[in-house]
């Protein structure tokens, strides 16, 4: 009886503070690999490394071709602030620097380090292990985790220092340990939370002794029993049960958000336009916590992640601990995948991932599964767009309590005020909407149309009125100048005409007094 | 097209599943109306859906549009919604007429499925009911079997169907009566008490209830319409916003003013129960397209389909409001989408960026 009204609860939205609002249940979850064991990928010939696995600004290479590097070595220094380096992820030879397709949609290249694997993998050990990091420094420990080049590994690659500040103004109260993992068919943290249970907790307790939290939860979802057993038996045998506490959150999509994870766990929202850390939460991945376990504890550069290689192409698939830099394609080879014909591959999950134009594409810090799926499967393959029947279930549920319908329709049509009006830029692009959409309208497509159309407007705009500005500086300049040669020129006339005045006055006077001598003269 | 934009996965509805389950939960009402009507009602059922959807598939051949559509169900979902609201005593050119209009200037004039302003079925009602007042009003007695005139007897039906009262060599006084709604109407406005009206029209609040009022023909059983509406609430084909908010609104304007004066304002239970409003509440009123699409702006729209129906059954001209109520306030769903809006994660309500 219970259980019925809190499914009608839900269905209602009547309890907002143990859920978020709108979201969708999966009716399958396609974790086909969520029992598997990590297997250790074999460190491949070549690694190509990008100069830019984050969000923020690219590094700058540091390394010179033909030069030897050790595994952990840095390879590519930060540039600006919201910048983490690259490390090599194996020793061997750079052979060459150069553009090379990374994990966009669009297919675009950047700059990256490709290395010959030596096969040794000897590690590069300049950075010595902190066990004891209660009493290190929080400066040093901070620049330790952002030197070791740790970025969300949730996806999004956010350079997690940046998070780590001890501020007094906002002191961190909470931090979340984020081990929803909502998206289906991905299962790299629900492994990594199984095999590495202990690691992830004592990387979320370096953070939290590093900003000074009271309070820890770990999020896993009632999908996964098996990690939240483990994860509560492993805070128990730690001692850190009093702090620290795990919370089981019924399984709905995009639970794993940051923002809806935060109001499930606290009740509270992150305001518009705000960092989590203005309402004293601090979120991380499990897998960031177990990379900044590795970077203080073990010393150790961020060189490798657990990938989930799936999908329905794929004959055998697994939960691997890949180098970085590794090509998609030798994975896929791995796990039985021989020819690409008829096979779309997928960097992400199926709801927020992106479809990738060929396998041969690096993994990088992002990457938290690879899925090769047959394009018959694939959504848009076999759907055509219909007419909207204003059903409103993508308005039921958008998390961000969007109106998608309205919102697509004016970015479908250009008209890019009324979509901002329609608070736009508020989408997190979850795909909630299109999943949903009776009449199969791409509404995620339209939005990121619209914010690309958006941002282009906005870059003419500020260009025009740059050189709008340039120009009237430029106009008034020649003005000016134009006016002081009037001035030059008045002037000079001026003085031509005095000296010419004053000639003629002395030539007057002369003869005046010639005149004037001549009289006296001939009065004498 | 093939785009390359995530989601890659779909939940798995389509506008054929949504508008086959409004027409599956629509059958329990349909049934009712066979039951009561005999071939009456079997013979409208099926001129309208048919005649529907043959002008359905005309348009989209004018078109040049994909003459497929006509498969999503919707053309025969207006035709089955169309014929639930008409009075049994319809003749065929009037069952073709609003078919044609409500596929023509209802839905396919302003660009087909998904940009009607109208609910397709309400506007042919509507159009109807001013234009042919005399058989738009006249409520054949319900389960009329025996000499006068046996509905359940084919030929009999089709005579009266092609023809006319004349048909059967009957005038319409001696087949017909009236509606709980239209008789309150009339009795009230001569001065008599609700409740000395409800006495002598023999009013029963199960009987309307399980369906044996005389009405239009989906609208006599309350109870085979909320096994529909309840059923697709379930599904979620519609959400549970707009039938909640409209009864509920029904109920208490109802209520108050019974407890006001209960000699003038009939009793909450008799406006739930009787003339269209069921029907209205849980299958006109949440047409998709028509209707808002946020939850809020829903339960604003259903609050004022439920002012509007109790105002113009009271106040008004016409025994019956839910028609006008809905297409009245199917005006005001683009004002109500823009003003009305969920709030936006982040936001404190009534700001914007």
């Amino acid at each position: 009886m219970f259980d019925i009204w809190k499914k009608i609860e839900q269905a209602m939205h009547l309890n907002p503070s143990s859920t978020f609002r709108g979201g969708v249940v999966h009716t399958k979850q396609y974790k086909i690999t969520a029992s598997s064991a990590i297997i250790s990928a074999p460190i491949p010939e070549q690694v190509i490394l990008p100069i830019k696995q984050h969000i923020g600004e690219p590094c700058e290479p540091i390394v010179e071709v033909g030069e030897r590097v050790l595994r952990g070595q840095m390879i590519a220094k930060p540039q600006g602030y919201l910048s983490v380096p690259v490390h090599a992820s194996t020793s061997g030879t750079v052979t060459k620097i150069g553009n090379h397709t990374i994990p966009h949609p669009s297919g675009m290249g950047l700059t990256s380090v490709f290395i010959q694997s030596d096969g040794l993998d000897k590690a590069d050990e300049s950075l010595h292990p902190l066990p004891n990091y209660r009493s290190v420094d929080a400066v040093e420990l901070r620049e330790r985790i952002r030197n070791a080049g740790v970025a969300g590994l949730g996806g999004a690659v956010f350079p997690t220092f940046i998070k780590l500040v001890h501020d007094k103004q906002n002191p961190i109260e909470v931090l979340i340990l984020n081990g929803v993992e909502c998206e289906p068919w991905l299962t790299n943290d629900h492994q990594l939370m199984l095999e590495k249970s202990h690691e992830v907790i004592t990387g979320m307790d370096v953070v939290m002794s590093l900003v000074d939290a009271k309070q820890g939860m770990i999020a896993i979802e009632d999908n996964k029993p098996d990690a939240i057993e483990v994860m509560e038996k492993a805070l128990v045998d730690m001692g850190l049960s009093s702090s620290i506490r795990v919370e089981v959150l019924p399984t709905k999509y995009p639970q794993g958000g940051e923002k809806q994870l935060i109001q499930v766990l606290t009740g509270k929202e992150v305001p518009a336009g705000r960092l989590p850390i203005h309402i004293g939460v601090l979120s991380l991945n499990v897998g960031t916590s177990k990379a900044v376990y590795d970077a203080v504890c073990l010393g150790e550069p961020l060189t490798e992640r657990i990938v989930t290689v799936s999908g329905d192409a794929v004959p055998r698939p697994a939960n691997m601990a890949v180098r970085l830099g590794t090509s998609m394609s030798e994975l896929f080879n791995y796990c039985g995948v021989e020819r690409f014909e008829r096979i779309k591959i997928m960097h992400g999950g199926p709801m927020m991932g992106e479809l990738m134009s060929s396998p041969n594409i690096p993994l990088v810090k992002a990457s938290n599964g690879i899925l090769a799926m047959r394009q018959s499967t694939i959504m848009h393959s076999h759907y055509d767009e219909e007419p909207c029947i204003r059903c409103g279930d993508c308005a039921d549920v958008c998390p961000a309590g969007l109106m998608p319908n309205l919102l697509a329709t004016h970015c479908k049509d250009n008209q890019f005020e009324r979509a901002e009006n329609y608070q736009l830029f508020d989408c997190i692009e979850c795909g909630a909407c299109s999943y949903v959409c009776p009449s199969h309208i791409p509404l995620v497509h339209y939005f990121r149309y619209g914010k690309g159309q958006v941002a282009q407007i906005q870059r003419e705009k500020s260009f025009a009125e740059e050189s709008r500005i340039r120009s009237e500086k430029r106009d008034l300049r020649l003005a000016k100048e134009q006016a002081e040669k009037e001035e030059k020129r008045r002037r000079a006339k001026e003085k031509k005409e005095a000296r010419a005045q004053a000639e003629q006055e002395t030539l007057e006077d002369t003869v005046e007094k010639k005149k004037e001598s001549k009289t006296v003269e001939n009065k004498t | 097209m093939i785009f390359l934009s995530s989601p890659h996965m779909h939940g798995g509805n389509n506008i054929q599943l949504t508008m086959f389950s409004v027409i599956v939960a629509l059958i329990p009402a349909a049934m009712v109306s066979v039951y009561l009507y005999g071939f009456l009602a079997l013979f409208l059922l099926s001129t309208c859906m048919i005649v529907s959807l043959v002008t359905e598939y005309i348009v989209l051949r004018m078109m040049g549009k994909k003459t497929g559509r006509i498969l999503d169900g919707s053309a025969a979902l207006t035709g089955l919604l169309l014929a639930l609201t008409l009075p049994a005593a319809v003749p065929w050119w009037m069952a073709v007429v609003a078919s044609v209009f409500a596929i023509v200037l209802g839905k396919q004039l302003y660009g087909g499925l998904g940009y009607n302003p109208f609910n397709p079925a309400l506007a042919a009602r509507i159009v109807l009911l001013i234009s042919f007042p005399l058989q738009m009003t006249a409520w054949l007695v319900p389960m009329h079997t025996g000499a006068m005139f046996d509905m359940y007897s084919p030929i009999e039906s089709l005579k009266f169907f092609f023809l006319g009262p004349e048909g059967i060599q009957q005038t319409w006084d001696a087949i017909t009566m009236a509606t709980p709604l239209g008789y309150l109407k009339t009795e009230v406005a001569q001065g008599v008490s609700v409740g000395e009206a409800l006495f002598n029209y023999n009013y029963s609040t199960l009987h309307a209830f399980i369906g044996h009022e005389s009405g239009s023909l989906g609208e006599a059983s309350a109870l085979a319409i909320l096994m529909g509406g309840v059923w697709l609430m379930a599904r979620h084909t519609i959400s549970w916003h707009i039938p909640v908010s409209y009864l509920l609104t029904v109920a208490v304007f109802a209520g108050v003013f019974n407890m006001i004066n209960p000699d003038v304002y009939a009793p909450p239970l008799f406006h739930l129960l009787a003339g269209g409003l069921m029907l209205c509440a849980f299958f006109m009123a949440t047409d998709p397209v028509s209707s808002p699409s946020s939850g809020v702006g829903k339960i604003v729209f259903g609050i004022g389909c439920g002012v509007l129906t109790w105002v113009i059954r009271t106040f008004g001209n016409y025994p019956e409001g839910a028609m006008f109520a809905v297409i009245l306030m199917n005006m005001a769903t683009p004002l109500i989408d823009y003003y009305v809006r969920p709030r936006v994660y982040g936001y404190k309500r009534g700001k914007k960026s």
